[in-house]
């Protein structure tokens, strides 16, 4: 009896501090890969802004971008917007999980996506449009 | 005796391991979103600008 008794102490004396640190930590971002993934992002910006300004590319639930007026686009250029939107979302979702794997919880990527979502959502600039529970909506 | 050991560790445990495998750092995934996302849409950029020339202004000359 006494050993478990000693063994649970031991148990205990292990998994508090964990959880204690692992409530004061912050998320760890400045990973190569992170930073790799970011200055792609940020070199991609200037392209995308155009496109969100027009309403052509919305901010989507899911805290990805989506072509929500392709109708809006020239022709000539659509191909274009494609090919920069789903680079972006590549982008985006691998960030997610980078994040996710970079703090060993993988299981947390749900949970970071949905936060980078609310996120965009919240610091995009007037006129880019977002969507909502209920669907777009111009801010 | 027992039982009462068994529902001491039990009740001690559980919460630790759910503290562990659940918890989710709502607030510090909303800092580390905000700061790539500044980052990537270059919003701290437009407020540091101005600060920092500023900053070079000779704000106190050392009195003799």
């Amino acid at each position: 009896m006494k050993h478990i008794i000693f063994g649970f102490t031991f148990v205990m004396a292990l998994l508090l501090p964990l959880s204690a640190a692992q409530a004061a930590a912050d998320l760890e971002i400045n990973t190569p890969a992170i930073s790799a993934l970011k200055s792609s992002m940020q070199a991609r910006h200037p392209q995308l802004a155009p496109f969100y300004s027009s309403g052509a590319v919305g901010f989507s639930r899911d805290g990805l971008v989506a072509v929500r007026d392709a109708a809006s686009v020239p022709l000539a250029q659509r191909q274009a917007l494609n090919s920069l939107v789903a680079a972006e979302n590549k982008d985006r979702n691998a960030l997610y999980a980078e994040i996710a794997n970079g703090n060993q919880h993988p299981e947390w990527e749900p949970e970071i996506r949905a936060t980078f979502a609310k996120r965009w959502a919240d610091k995009a600039q007037s006129g880019w449009w977002v969507q909502d529970g209920s669907g777009w909506v111009k801010k | 005796m027992k039982p009462l050991y068994w529902t001491l560790a039990a009740a001690m445990l559980l919460p630790a391991c759910v503290t562990i495998n659940i918890y989710f750092p709502a607030a510090a995934a909303e800092k580390a979103a905000d700061r790539i996302i500044d980052d990537v849409w270059q919003l701290q950029d437009k407020k540091a600008a101005p600060v920092a020339p500023a900053t070079e202004t000779p704000a106190a000359q050392p009195a003799p």
